[in-house]
């Protein structure tokens, strides 16, 4: 395990960075994908010591924060309801909906549960047969299986009282999302390691081909990190665009290939409006046909849901990397974490709270 | 324990009054017969000294005369789920929990109150090993609980057990401990590792699917205070960082003096179960709660000499300096993480939530 | 989206149907579903996410990629000796 703590030594953080800034010559504006990786660069700092003319930028890499509206409002109409347990990652709890949020249903008495994995909700389901369970089964590709294990296992066990609640979004095209945006200043990405640990790296070279873009898996420890931006910035600076893979102790070109297997024997594609973005096509998944009854969705008859956002808030702006949190009016001031307008304050891995928890100092907050 | 002097008609609370001997029940907390069997037979008998014999509804007091000094209060309530852990008790917690605030005056502890809020249905012989903890407990600092009082609920309305302490310490008036008095140049101390009683408790909790070799550190911290002073008698400020964690405290220190704290990432102690605990379930060790530990900030002519002291104490044995004190920036935490960048400590905005992002 | 952990097998089995094992993290012990990496062994390492093994972990890539790293630092100090030498 010592090995493994090597991603984290400053020693090899300082030889990529001497690397770095011995190689790079021009501006270059990149994207990381996935909150995780947002939250880990600004948690170490080590945007700050990147060469100055490399700009990152914040992609919509947070489930949590591209949940549409109106999936937040009918999870807390869900959890509202009498002999309903409704079962959560912890990260949704203080997403706001347009009235309140997972927490205030809590405190009005309805029964919501923090758990670790989709698992312990299956266990929940079994020890309580006379209530209906609900799996708020949100995130990207990475936590697609674990999702769908469990509705697997609850199939398995005879169980009739499970159902998961669907939220689950995809990296590529929301890659081609902003990269077909005429405001588009991003030209590379660095992919989310977890989501090519499943998927491996085969859905990445056609994007880079199309718009000439490099692509480099990239994981999470900030040694990692900076091993992808250096690879990253090795093909910028030489004008090439390939898909290049920096997480290779975890990654592999064809990725889990059982998990990919479950994956397409459940969910299907679908359009699917991503919070503060809008509709990106064939961006998200939703359980077959053949899995309606195990879909919260239409088990439940839930009333038209009027959704009310904020007027405010900018992160969709902020999702695609168009602006920065500073940026925005109410950053800091009406929006904080205590208080925030919109997901992206609200989620750990939202570019806001990112900014609000670690560097609103820098840009004189 | 004071007993009730006015009679109570028994019958209007529990007409058949049966030998209920396993669990509470609403009649304990009437101020009857059970009430007083209560009392007498499972507080007194654990918690007894001469003020509580003296069976008053108040305790006496006496406090120092020999030099100018004034008193220093603090209360808190105790609610833990479980109540059992590795390392400690909501018995061992209500009564250091006190004992600490009371002791980050600087001042000597004289005594200390308990009050307890009983959930129809708590089983006697959890009670009885609580207060017994909490005897254990007050006998080892050496402080007398001196007053109390035990009401019982209805089930579902008190989570088991809810405790409050009360503590009341003696401060010389020459003794000008606080958060205020943090001054630039001083020197921020840790007494040891962080976040072990937080994830201790999760631990033991098994909600979140996962088993720690960790133990609470919960510890009355009065004696390690005193050598403290005693090396470094000019300290400016003590504080024990519970809840929120040493990072919360931090802030609320940076706030009341005005000043800003920097601290040095590679300095901060945490178990490496700790960390590993917190990675597993995306916490921060710096905002996970501690029972044991002490921050120290004093001049940095004092700094080595309270180093020593708290080294060669049980309770110190693993304590680091872990920064300094600035003027700049006022009311702010910053940190120069493991790689030379210099980033923001804020304080903790709500709950802490595990997450998978 | 994608908090996950190295962890090593100290044990396997099957609960409610599923290949599940023990997984050891610096003394936090977890349990994680291995039914997409069913040849795992004891001993071998995994990413866990969300109580759910990813993939499995390779040291000997871990070990390449760090070479690497400490190869990159000799090249760059040479680089730096030359040039000071020519200055």
């Amino acid at each position: 395990m010592e090995l493994l703590k090597e991603f984290r030594n400053p020693i090899h953080a300082r030889t990529l960075l001497d690397e770095l800034h011995r190689i790079t010559t021009r501006p270059w504006v990149i994207m990381e994908i996935c909150g995780g990786q947002t939250h880990a660069i600004m948690q170490s700092g080590i945007d700050q010591l990147l060469p100055p003319q490399i700009e990152l930028v914040h992609g919509p890499g947070c489930p949590v924060c591209v949940t549409p509206l109106e999936l937040i409002d009918k999870a807390l109409a869900i959890a509202s309801m009498p002999d309903v347990i409704f079962t959560s990652f912890g990260d949704m709890l203080r997403v706001p909906g347009s009235h309140g949020d997972l927490f205030s249903i809590r405190a009005a008495g309805g029964d919501v549960r923090t758990v670790y994995t989709p698992l312990d909700a299956v266990k929940i389901a079994r020890d309580n047969p006379d209530k209906e369970v609900v799996f708020f089964a949100i995130g990207f590709e990475t936590t697609a299986p674990v999702n769908l294990m469990s509705l697997k296992q609850a199939i398995n066990l005879g169980l009739t009282n499970y159902s998961l609640l669907v939220s689950q979004s995809l990296v590529p095209p929301a890659m081609h999302a902003i990269l077909s945006s005429p405001q588009n200043r991003v030209q590379a990405f660095l992919s989310a390691g977890h989501v090519n640990t499943i998927m491996g790296m085969w859905e990445y070279p056609p994007i880079a081909q199309q718009y000439h873009i490099p692509i480099v898996v990239t994981g999470f420890e900030p040694v990692d990190l900076l091993n992808g931006i250096l690879q990253t910035v090795r093909q910028l600076e030489a004008g090439h665009y390939a898909v290049e893979n920096a997480y290779s102790r975890v990654v592999t070109l064809e990725g889990n290939q059982p998990a990919q297997r479950m994956i397409e024997e459940m969910y299907e594609v679908h359009d699917r409006q991503w919070r503060g973005i809008g509709m990106i096509p064939q961006s998200g998944w939703r359980l077959r046909p053949a899995y309606a009854q195990y879909d919260a969705e239409k088990r439940f008859s839930l009333s038209h849901i009027v959704t009310q956002e904020s007027d405010i808030c900018i992160a969709g702006q902020i999702l695609q990397g168009l602006k920065k949190p500073h940026q925005c009016p109410a950053f800091g001031k009406e929006c904080t974490p205590r208080n925030p307008l919109g997901a992206t304050m609200v989620s750990s891995e939202g570019a806001c709270a990112a900014y609000y928890n670690f560097a609103r100092i820098r840009e004189g907050q | 324990m004071t007993e009730s002097t006015y009679p109570v008609i028994e019958g209007a609370v529990c007409p058949l009054p049966l030998s209920h001997d396993q669990t509470i029940v609403m009649g304990h907390g009437a101020g009857g017969k059970m009430s007083q069997e209560l009392i007498r037979d499972l507080f007194q008998s654990r918690l007894m000294n001469p003020i509580l014999a003296e069976n008053n509804d108040f305790g006496r007091l006496s406090i120092p005369t020999n030099q100018p000094g004034h008193l220093a209060v603090s209360t808190d309530m105790h609610m833990v789920t479980p109540l059992f852990f590795p390392g400690g008790d909501i018995g061992s917690l209500a009564i250091c929990g006190t004992v600490n605030d009371i002791a980050m005056s600087g001042g000597i502890p004289l005594a200390i109150t308990a009050s307890f809020i009983l959930e129809e249905g708590l089983a006697i012989n959890t009670l009885a090993a609580i207060v017994d903890s909490m005897a254990e407990t007050a006998r080892q600092v050496g402080i007398p609980i001196i007053a109390g009082d035990t009401k019982v609920a209805e089930k579902g309305n008190a989570d088991k057990i809810f405790i409050n302490t009360t503590g009341i310490a003696w401060v010389p008036d020459s003794r000008r401990i606080g958060g205020q008095y943090a001054h630039p140049g001083d020197i921020i101390l840790l007494s040891g590792t962080m976040g072990d009683h937080g994830i201790a408790v999760l631990a033991a909790r098994g909600e979140l699917g996962f088993q720690a070799d960790v133990q609470s550190d919960i510890a009355p911290l009065h004696g390690l205070i005193g050598t403290v002073l005693q090396a470094a008698p000019h300290t400016h400020v003590l504080r024990d960082p519970t809840r929120g964690g040493v990072g919360t405290t931090l802030n609320e220190i940076a706030r009341q003096s005005r000043t800003s704290l920097w601290i040095e990432e590679s300095l901060l102690p945490v178990h490496p179960t700790v960390q590993a605990a917190c990675e597993m379930l995306g916490f921060d060790p710096l905002y996970i709660a501690n029972e044991g530990k002490l921050i120290v900030i004093c001049p940095p002519e004092e700094a080595e000499q309270a180093l020593t002291a708290m080294r060669q104490h049980a309770y110190g044995k693993q304590a680091v300096v872990i920064g300094e004190v600035k003027a700049e920036d006022p009311g702010r935490v910053l940190m120069r993480t493991s790689y030379g960048a210099t980033r923001l400590v804020d304080t903790l905005a709500g709950e802490i939530l595990p997450r998978i992002c | 989206m994608c908090l996950a952990i190295p962890g090593k097998i100290t044990a396997l089995y099957e609960e409610g149907g599923l290949k599940m094992c023990k997984v050891n993290i610096s003394g936090v012990t977890q349990s994680a579903c291995v039914e997409t990496v069913p040849d795992v062994q004891i001993g071998d390492y995994i990413i866990v996410h969300a109580g759910f093994a990813l993939n499995k972990l390779s040291t000997e890539d871990a070990q390449e990629t760090l070479e690497l790293f400490r190869q990159l630092a000799e090249f760059d100090a040479q680089i730096r000796a030359e040039q000071e030498s020519t200055e």
